[in-house]
């Protein structure tokens, strides 16, 4: 799936912007996630062409960072944060409530293709409100059962973050160049 | 000593990070008074002041810009927004209430320094926090604080925000800014330092967020104003990030040298559910764990250091009686284990052969020789991993182990977690 225009132009701002071309790798990546859900190796090598830089080297950027998915997901991205200050307060069992409710395992997207869930070790900086968990880009803190059954029931309708679904819905098909 | 709202002043204030309710609080007053005065006594001010970082290590902050060689540029400085400490959460607080601090902060050190593009690194989770200081960068921008000849002055400064992927490591200085150039967050060789040698080979000064936000309230009311904050060593005020089992958790911004006692048991509200305290954490996941009896040490880099335990990113995790230590543990080394960037040996393989260890004694799977075995691995990364991330995932089990063998041993005899066990019984 070849990248939309307004990705390609902001790609080209960002390579400008930098005093370094390869500077412009990670947000260009995020460019890419936000239009597409995840970076495919289709889409690593349109980063490449983008910035005149080996292909080689935009994956191996790419797999470094936990955030960048390279495979699609469910609609929304749900993390549970197990660190020692979240499990101090109660995450394990809000892991557990969560997998039960979802009926899909840590790592796992529900049948509806709705959600996508998994348990991290990485602290998401809110232990202040643990239990907490990362939904898409939001953070949603001191969890109870029935809190988690609110943001799930609510998740199940709600759109994709970033607009439409681009990743699932079939876009209309770009005219090859004259060559 | 006790509460001291510096930066925090006027967080109370309603819609703080528009511009220009910001400058209604004094905002940007602090850089248009550093704009008058010559850079160099920009830095000999921030010397005089002792201001340390705030990042953890609490280098000092004017001796750190100092430096820089002389006569060389570009040079650049970055703000460390990169907060991913376990127990930390202070700059994502200091950004949400007030970006405009933040960006006041990052221009009085760019001018400070001679820099003329400045970047924040921001992690990848703080989303919301990436679009505040967007709205503020491009507020200034707008109001002439940044771009072109600022204010008149003649001095040019743009700010790019940069965010991150989801790395800890990139939080380490020179993973930070071989990660800005573009390549997988690994840390560098030191020397050269990143003052001589940093971001695109230039000199480069990286500053935290806390640290920033300092800047703006010296150069506004002085070194001896701030001296007189803190202690003799640890001048002002600190964030601190209260978490774990503490009746009112949050952010607490104290003068420096006051008790932890008095943050714990006062403004925490104590320790939850009317349970004894059994352990807490100064500094978050890297640091070692200390007891009650060091109650009434003060909250202060040199203090903490002595009773054994450093300060670090100022995270106070609070653990009651009734947490496993062992797990506790184990958690933050497997935080380590999937944080090591894989560069050095002692860190990618240590990190995991401890995670590995920790995981039997949870499993019911521990041998006698497990915990010599882990003091051993520990033994072997800490001052021989390439950067400080594999020495720090040591300190915390290691000083477990130190005060709280015995739960090991209980491990190994009752093959599983005691604490697990209780709380099973207790429920049935």
């Amino acid at each position: 799936m070849p990248l939309a225009k307004p990705t390609v132009a902001q790609i080209q701002e960002l390579a400008a912007r930098y005093p370094s071309k390869q500077s412009a790798i990670i947000p260009a990546l995020w460019a890419v996630q936000h239009e597409q859900g995840y970076v495919s190796d289709e889409a690593m090598g349109e980063i490449a062409q983008h910035l005149g830089l080996p292909p080689s080297l935009i994956e191996a950027t790419a797999s470094f960072y936990s955030m960048f998915l390279t495979r699609p997901e469910g609609r929304h991205d749900v993390v549970i944060c197990v660190n020692a200050p979240c499990m101090l307060r109660g995450a394990d069992e809000m892991a557990a409530y969560l997998e039960r409710q979802l009926g899909v395992r840590d790592g796992q997207t529900t049948a509806d293709g709705a959600i996508t869930w998994h348990s991290t070790i990485e602290c998401l900086g809110a232990c202040g409100g643990a239990p907490m968990m990362q939904v898409d880009h939001r953070f949603e803190e001191n969890l109870t059962p029935e809190r988690i059954d609110a943001i799930v029931q609510g998740l199940r309708k709600e759109p994709a973050p970033h607009g439409a679904e681009p990743k699932r819905t079939a876009r209309p098909r770009v005219k090859k160049a004259q060559s | 000593m006790g509460i001291k709202p510096v930066l925090t002043r006027d967080f109370a204030t309603e819609n703080l990070e528009q511009l220009a309710v910001y400058e209604r609080t004094g905002g940007y007053s602090g850089f248009k008074k550093a704009l008058e005065m010559q850079p160099d006594a920009l830095v000999d001010l921030v010397k005089a002041s002792g201001l340390r970082g705030r990042g953890g290590a609490g280098f000092p902050t004017g001796n750190k810009w100092s430096f820089l060689p002389k006569g060389v540029y570009p040079r650049y400085l970055v703000c460390n927004a990169d907060e991913s400490e376990p127990g930390c959460f202070k700059d994502r607080y200091l950004i949400e209430e007030s970006p405009h601090q933040v960006l006041e902060g990052i221009l009085i050190a760019s001018y400070a320094i001679g820099c003329n593009l400045a970047f924040i690194y921001i992690r990848g989770e703080y989303l919301p926090q990436t679009e505040a200081l967007e709205r503020a960068i491009e507020e200034a921008r707008q109001a002439g604080y940044l771009g072109r000849n600022v204010l008149g002055k003649g001095y040019d400064i743009d700010v790019i925000l940069h965010r991150g992927a989801g790395a800890y490591i990139c939080g380490e200085e020179t993973a930070m800014l071989t990660s800005l150039e573009g390549y997988r967050g690994e840390p560098r060789l030191k020397p050269p330092f990143p003052a001589v040698k940093g971001l695109y080979g230039k000199p480069t000064v990286v500053n935290n967020v806390e640290t920033v936000c300092n800047l703006p309230h010296i150069v506004l009311n002085g070194a001896e104003w701030f001296k007189a904050m803190g202690t003799p060593t640890g001048a002002g005020t600190r964030l601190w990030c209260m978490s774990g089992h503490i009746n009112r958790p949050g952010n607490y911004e104290m003068e420096n040298g006051t008790p932890i006692r008095e943050l714990i048991e006062e403004h925490g509200g104590g320790v939850w559910k009317n349970r004894k305290l059994k352990a807490f954490q100064p500094g978050g996941a890297s640091m070692m764990v200390l007891l009650p009896e060091h109650l009434d040490v003060g909250l202060d880099f040199d203090a903490i250091a002595k009773a054994g335990s450093l300060a670090g990113a100022g995270a106070m995790v609070v653990m009651d009686e009734t947490t496993c230590m062992v797990d506790a543990a184990r958690r933050y080394v497997k935080f380590f284990e999937h944080e090591s960037c894989g560069k050095c040996t002692p860190c990618r393989e240590g990190t995991y052969w401890m995670a590995n260890i920790f995981d039997r004694f949870e499993g019911g799977d521990a041998k006698p020789g497990d915990i010599d075995l882990l003091l051993d691995i520990g033994y072997n990364i800490d001052g021989r991993s390439f950067c400080p991330l594999g020495d720090a995932s040591t300190w915390f089990p290691r000083s477990v182990i130190k005060f709280f063998r015995d739960e090991f041993q209980e491990h190994i005899s009752q093959k599983g977690c005691p604490f697990k066990k209780a709380l099973q019984e207790a429920v049935a």
